[in-house]
This record gives structure tokens, sequence and C-alpha cells, in this order.
């Protein structure tokens, strides 16, 4: 038995492994599980950018001019395009997951998770087409 | 339960869901088409118009207010599990979740104010 | 096919070292061998000194959970012909302290299990009279697929929020509070909603989903715990809102 272990034949000393802080690139599913968890910052982003939208509307026709040039430089187009993929990534991985949380039942029989996404993407699909509707009818 | 964590959970599921369905299509046109010209930008009047509406002012708090609320209380787990900073939640928690809440009251005293 | 096949064990020793090493061994190569009958063969013919545990060799006990090439895997499972060439390593299972070479501590693990109250719990007994507790299919159903957990903790090393934060509550013991709770004799599913909604409890989870993945026997923590959140909350709004009805 070596010194200082600070052990006895009856409780060894246990070997504690650290997680390191690296730990989300040791395999793909854990990266791609941060990349879906960054995805908030994509929303958190848009969602000023909405904000900011509100006060140039509030603010008369030139504010919003001005808003809406900014919003034509090419570092804005970037960043909308780079959120959009995030976005998207965020809304495909949500439809996916939704159905877990719900434990429907029709007729006796559960419904197929299938059945709840697919009920998702027709949702996404009317409200965005809703949405298109009404920002082209002025 | 005294604790306020089923609560945010709900705020996060709410804005999740709000982002999913609805931020895909306000972002294409907003950040995208109308700058881009691929669609006719809507004018001032009529955007104007369309926000003033009593129905469009509570739809654009819901959809700026819970999808900050879905943001911070992800964030607020990412930074937890992916840089271990967990001695450091005071501050985050009101970082995030104080952020979330003064952009909703930000929002909710322009949609207000609009006229 | 070739005719042997390495293994990459880990070892430790804590009387002689403070740390874990690796060993080679090179064993026989056989079809339908599995990772467990490798270790078996190195127990029982190079190095007797090798400790690990397994018992029922047929994927019901959930004793030989070790970690194989990174992945958390029960290797009376892990087919040792899904890894040629190798070298294949065998590690202990993942987040858990080691006791000794792949022998890793579980009290924790099941302290927190009893934490739940895994089993059937009512106010009041039927007489013994009366017979036994009926169910339908359909009542069974309902929670079968929670109740095949073995125990087996593969889940715990698949994530990352135990790794991180070894107090959460962990997705066997959530699955198995709902394989009770979801029962149609159990009467204590609010008991069981108020404890994983301590701190710690289910609230921790991030919904990463490699326990789901990693279950050998088909059982779906990921999804229990979903639920259990949205229970939790509804149940947080009808207390604030309908007091006497949440009771």
């Amino acid at each position: 038995m070596s010194e200082g272990t600070g052990h006895t034949p009856f409780h060894p000393k246990w070997y504690r492994r650290r997680v390191s802080v690296w730990w989300w690139l040791e395999s793909w599913t854990y990266a791609r599980f941060v990349l879906r968890e960054i995805t908030s910052v994509a929303v958190a982003f848009f969602a000023l950018v909405m904000l900011w939208q509100l006060r140039a509307l509030a603010e008369g026709p030139e504010a919003y001019a001005r808003f809406f040039a900014r919003l034509q430089s090419p570092w804005f187009l970037l960043l909308h395009g780079v959120a959009l993929v995030f976005i998207l990534y965020h809304s495909l991985t949500w439809f996916h997951l939704a159905p877990k949380a719900m434990s429907l039942r029709l007729g006796g029989r559960r419904v197929p998770d299938a059945a709840i996404v697919a009920m998702n993407y027709l949702m996404w699909l009317a409200a965005s087409g809703f949405v298109v509707w009404l920002a082209l009818r002025g | 339960m005294r604790t306020k964590t089923p609560l945010l959970w709900t705020l996060f599921s709410a804005g999740g869901t709000l982002a999913a369905l609805l931020y895909p299509v306000h972002l294409l046109l907003t950040g995208l088409a109308f700058p881009l010209a691929w669609l006719k930008a809507p004018d001032y009047e009529y955007l104007h118009g369309l926000v003033a509406h009593p129905a469009a002012r509570v739809y654009f708090f819901f959809l700026i207010a819970f999808p900050l609320f879905h943001w911070a209380h992800r964030f607020r787990y990412t930074l937890y599990d992916g840089l271990q900073v967990k001695h450091l939640n005071e501050l985050i928690d009101t970082l995030c979740y104080g952020g979330a809440l003064a952009g909703s009251a930000y929002a909710a005293y322009l949609l207000w104010a609009i006229r | 096919m070739p005719e042997t096949i390495q293994l990459e064990v880990a070892r430790y020793r804590p009387e002689n070292e403070s740390t874990p090493t690796t060993q080679r061994y090179e064993v026989p190569f056989r079809k339908d061998w599995v990772v467990l009958d490798a270790l078996n063969y190195i127990k029982d013919r190079l190095d007797g000194s090798l400790s690990y545990r397994w018992s029922c060799r047929m994927g019901v006990c959930g004793s030989c959970s070790m970690m194989v090439n990174g992945k958390p895997k029960l290797t009376c499972a892990a087919f040792l012909s899904d890894f040629v060439p190798g070298p294949v390593r065998v590690e202990p299972l993942s987040y858990f302290p080691i006791v000794r070479d792949l022998v890793v501590d579980l009290t924790e693990f099941l302290y927190k299990l009893k934490k739940v109250k895994p089993w059937i719990i009512r106010e009041e007994e039927k007489p013994l009279e009366e017979g036994e507790y009926r169910q339908t299919p359909e009542q069974l159903d309902h929670y079968k697929q929670f109740s095949m957990c073995i125990n087996c903790v593969l889940c715990y090393a698949a994530c990352p929020v135990y790794g991180l934060e070894g107090s959460f509550i962990g997705p066997a013991a959530i699955a198995l509070a709902e394989r009770y709770s979801r029962d149609s004799r159990d009467q204590a599913a609010l008991e069981r909603l108020e404890i994983l909604s301590e701190e710690d409890g289910m609230w921790q989870c991030t919904f990463v989903g490699e326990c789901t993945k990693a279950c050998p026997k088909g059982v779906d923590p990921e999804g229990a715990i979903q639920q259990y959140k949205l229970a939790g909350a509804v149940h947080w709004f009808k207390s604030l809102l309908l007091p006497k009805a949440a009771k």
C-alpha cells in the first residue's frame, strides 16, 4: 500500500474525472446540441431588429427610411443571412422535439410523433403564408 | 411550488414556438426580401397603419417579448453548461431575464405609444 | 475476418497508482463474441487482476455497463465484429467516480432512485377480499415502456448535464418516477412531481436527447422529462389560479 493516498483496504481512493470545457466538441451529437442552443442568440438578435423597426415606425417616415437604408447595408444583409440559417435550424429542431412533450391520445391510441411534426409544418406554412399576404397587400 | 422555473420554462416554450413558426418568414421579408428588392417592400403609410391596428399591437408584443424570454432561459443554461460558469449564476440570471424584461417593456411602450 | 483483436482496457489500481492507465490485450476474434466475452477471456486466461462487473450476459441485469470506443454500452450487447479491425477501447462508465479498473461507484444513483419513490403509493389499500388491482391493456401500455428500465445507467454516462452537474437527478430516476406516476394503481403523481421540481431535479435537463439514444431497452427518458416539465408547468399555473383544484 503506497503512502499518503489516504485510503484504506475498505475504502479505496476513487478517481474522479474532470469534464473539460471543450466537452461539446467531443462528439458530433454534442456539437449539434450546442449549435441548436446557440440559435437562441439569433432569435434574440431578430427580436431586437423588430424592436428597432417598431421604434423607427413610431418616429416617422424619415426615421423609417433611415432604418430601411441601414438594413440594405452589406453588414446587415450578411447578419440576417446568418441569422436566417440559425433560425431555420431552430424551427426544424423545435418541430421535431415538440411532440416529445405531448402524449396525445385520440380514440384510445397514442397520436404518432410524425403526425404532430406534420401538423407543426402545416401550421408553419399557414402562418408564414398569412404574414406574406399581409405584408404584400399594401 | 414557490420556484419560478415552471413559469420561465413556459415562457421559454411559448417564445420558442412563436420564433419557430413566425421568425423565419418575418426575417426573410424584413431582413432579405425587402432590402434586396426581391419583393416590393410595403411603404411607410401601409406599415404604420398595419402596426397601429390593436390586434397587430398585441401580435407584435408577443412576437418580440416571448422569444426574448426564450433566449434568456436557453442562453442562461448554455452559459452554465457550455462555459461552466455556474458560479456566476446570479449575474447571468439578472442579465438574461433582466434583458428580456427590459426588451419586453420597451416593446410594450412602443406599441402603446404608436399612433 | 481477423484471428485476433486488440483491446485497450483502462486500468486503475488505487493501491499502486494515482491516475488510470491503459493496458493492451490481444484476444481471439470470434464472430459471435461480445466485448464481455473478450473481457472474460482476459480475466480467465491473460490477466486475472482485471476487475469489472457483469452478471446475466444477456442484457437484462444492467451490470456490464462500460464505455466502448467512447460510447456507453452494455458490453454483453456490443459485438466485437462491429469494431474490427480494432483496437477496441474499453473504459469505465463516464461521469462516475472510478473505484477500480472498470468498476464505478453507483451509490449516488441509488440514492437518487430512492428519492423519487419508485413504488406504488396509495392513500388507502384495497381490502384483500376485493381482490387484485386490475388493469386494461391500455392502462398497462401507458407506463410499460418506462418499466423496462434495468438501471444500467448508460443514460447517465450519455448525459452531459449529469457530467457537468453531478447533482442532477438524472434520466433513469425521472423515467422510473414516470413509470409509477403513470401506473393506474398509483396515487402519488403529485408527490413525485414536487420531488422532481426541486433544485437539481428535472428542470436542469436541457433536452440533449442522448439518454434515449443510449438506452438499450427502449426507454425514453427524454420524452418522460419533457412531459414532466409540461405537467409541472400546468400544475404551477393551476396552483396559482385555482389553488383548491390543484391539490
